[in-house]
């Protein structure tokens, strides 16, 4: 498994507080949206944007580009505000962000922003997308790879769950799940709504490759991306255990902060704290 | 002879015992063959209905480019959605009522927002499924297709035009819902008849009234075309095959010229190729219309042409819908 550097880690961590910055500037100026999710994913997103993906932000429609799927389109705030620091578009253009005329819809649309590759929102149809993108990457031979971002609570769509069975049968072993098991939904704690677990043997159970791994570790969820491109026989879903909310200490694991913005106040408070992280990162995990 | 020539029909159209009885079904299975051998990227998906939906032509002659689903419909088009994205041309098999019925939100938001290249084969449409009973039975589908932004609907005449519309289809990019028959229907038109996606034909000239039909109902309104034409009532007979893109101007021209209409639909005329006639004349051509089709109820058990007639749908009725529409004539 190829080693990756603190420096490296450092860096990506740094990138990730900058993406949950834009993300609260993001919401306090479209006055809705979604908060807990997409900051609990700045640390996924930004690993994916700026260390696994074989991508092209100059040519987002590069043919041999990776897929990276997002099915719960509500974290869009945390693609947009990535996709931006990685060059895809002006930051500034993130604060149209909702607003009429924008290529930053609420829920993304992939003819909207190049480099969106589906359009996604209603909760489910993720998974089956990337399956088919995969499947028809290695009906061509290709050698690109299919990456499908969820949420733990769409997890129980019927829709979800036949992808789940397509996925595992035809042994898609260049598609990788990555469910962001925050344990929350707009409702409760997802225990609470519709139990998911074992969600771990569900997808054993399928033929998937299972890794459980700290989705608010750089270093341990990068390792979890490697681990799965080395296995040959069938899939692989990463169970990324996140804190939703996360580097905010007011939303941390609060599923009231699942589809609300934050106000003036509370943005001022979360880019303070925010702020006031930078440069002790790496501290944290040592 | 008021048949029009440049359809170039069957001669024996209005003799059924010497045409073909196919149902059109098997038109879907011929025109994914052909499409498949002209265009490597055509794959073809089904829901555990292989024999019935006529997809196992496909999957004989392209075993590598066959997709099983099992009883998987959501899926089934999520993942066509995502095979389109590759680069595939899908077409996804199953019953109309399963897909586009139980799939519908999948359709809207992965195929129609995203405008994914998926082309959706609906099987076993209308009443004259028969015996499996109203479950079986889709009669909504065209008004749950049409009302999608971005969706071509279509629902071909006979075996011949389904093969057409498949091959059709296949070519053009965007997503389009395709609709047929499990049972045999006569094949009244040639290989030689013209197609082409959005482009109503005129099978029959007339000047007094203008039925205007899909599907294997089109023979129906040409053979109520026979039996008014014996009244001396001239009637213009038009196979609207492709609701959505809906040809407007043939409408209008048929409103203009023979002021009076008829709508043939095996489906609710509630929102279906009735409703969609009745929108354009309303707002641009005030025109007196009869509605042929189911009127919102569900279907039942029994033999086809049993469930026709019962359900209004037979060439009487549409001569009886004539004569009604001809009185409300101004």
């Amino acid at each position: 498994m190829p080693h990756i550097h603190d420096e490296k880690v450092k860096e990506l961590e740094e990138k990730a507080l900058k993406v949950r910055e834009l993300i609260i500037e993001m919401l306090l100026e479209a006055k809705s949206g979604h908060s807990a999710g997409p900051l609990g994913m700045a640390d996924i997103f930004v690993a994916l944007y700026f260390h696994i993906l074989h991508h092209d932000p100059k040519n987002p429609e590069w043919p041999d580009r990776d897929r990276l799927i997002l099915s719960n389109g509500h974290i869009c705030p945390v693609r947009y505000a990535t996709m931006a620091l990685a060059g895809y578009f002006p930051i500034e253009e993130l604060k149209t962000l909702r607003k009429f005329g924008t290529r930053l819809q609420g829920h993304p649309e992939r003819l909207r922003l190049p480099g969106v590759e589906t359009t996604s929102g209603p909760l489910g149809s993720g998974l089956g997308q990337a399956a088919g993108l995969a499947y028809g990457a290695r009906m061509d031979g290709k050698k690109w790879r299919t990456y499908c971002a969820m949420s733990d609570a769409e997890q129980a769509a019927g829709v979800c769950y036949e992808a789940m069975l397509f996925a595992g049968r035809n042994k898609l072993s260049n598609l990788t799940g990555i469910i962001d098991r925050n344990n929350i939904q707009i409702d409760g704690n997802t225990e609470d709504i519709m139990p998911l677990e074992p969600l771990r043997a569900k997808y054993e159970a399928n033929n998937w490759h299972v890794i459980e791994a700290n989705g608010n570790d750089m270093r341990q969820f990068i390792n979890a991306v490697e681990e799965a491109k080395t296995i040959y026989e069938k899939p692989t879903v990463i169970i990324a255990h996140t804190i939703p909310g996360r580097g905010v200490s007011f939303m941390e694991k609060k599923f009231e902060w699942h589809g609300i913005p934050p106000n003036k106040e509370q943005a001022a408070q979360a880019l303070l704290e925010l702020r006031t992280l930078q440069g002790k990162i790496t501290s944290e995990h040592e | 002879m008021p048949l029009n020539p440049s359809a170039k029909l069957n001669p024996a159209l209005l003799n059924i015992s010497q045409l073909e009885q196919k149902p059109t079904r098997d038109g879907y299975g011929q025109g994914i063959v052909i499409a498949g051998k002209a265009n490597k990227e055509v794959v073809v998906l089904c829901c555990d209905l292989t024999e019935s939906t006529r997809s196992l032509a496909f999957k004989k002659e392209f075993p590598d480019r066959f997709v099983q689903l099992g009883v998987s419909e959501q899926s089934m088009i999520v993942i066509a959605a995502g095979l389109a994205l590759a680069g595939k041309v899908p077409w996804t098999s199953s019953y109309a009522v399963f897909s586009p019925g139980r799939s519908w939100e999948q359709v809207r938001t992965n195929m129609a927002l995203n405008v994914a290249n998926v082309k959706i084969a609906g099987a076993h449409s209308g009443v004259s499924v028969g015996p499996d009973g109203a479950t079986h039975q889709a009669i909504e589908d065209i008004t749950i297709m049409r009302v999608i932004p971005n969706m071509t609907v279509i629902a071909p005449a006979d075996m011949i035009e389904t093969k057409k519309v498949v091959i059709a289809a296949s070519k053009m990019q965007g997503p389009v819902y395709v609709r047929f028959a499990r049972e045999k229907s006569p094949v009244f038109t040639t290989e030689e008849t013209p197609f082409e996606i959005g482009k109503a034909v005129t099978l029959w000239d007339g000047t007094d009234v203008a039925i205007i039909a899909c599907g294997p109902l089109v023979h129906n309104a040409l053979l109520a075309a026979g039996e008014l034409a014996k009244k001396k009532i001239s009637a213009r007979v038009i196979n609207m095959h492709t609701i959505k893109p809906l040809d407007e101007e043939a409408i209008l021209k048929a409103a203009q010229e023979c002021g009076a209409i008829v709508t043939v639909e095996e489906h609710q005329i509630s929102g279906g190729l009735g409703g969609a006639v009745c929108e354009v004349l309303a707002e641009q051509f005030p025109t007196p219309v009869e509605r042929i089709g189911v009127r919102d109820r569900f279907g039942e058990s029994g033999e086809p042409n049993e469930l026709i007639e019962a359900f209004g749908m037979g060439v009487s009725h549409i001569t009886e819908a004539v004569l009604k529409v001809l009185a409300r004539k101004h």
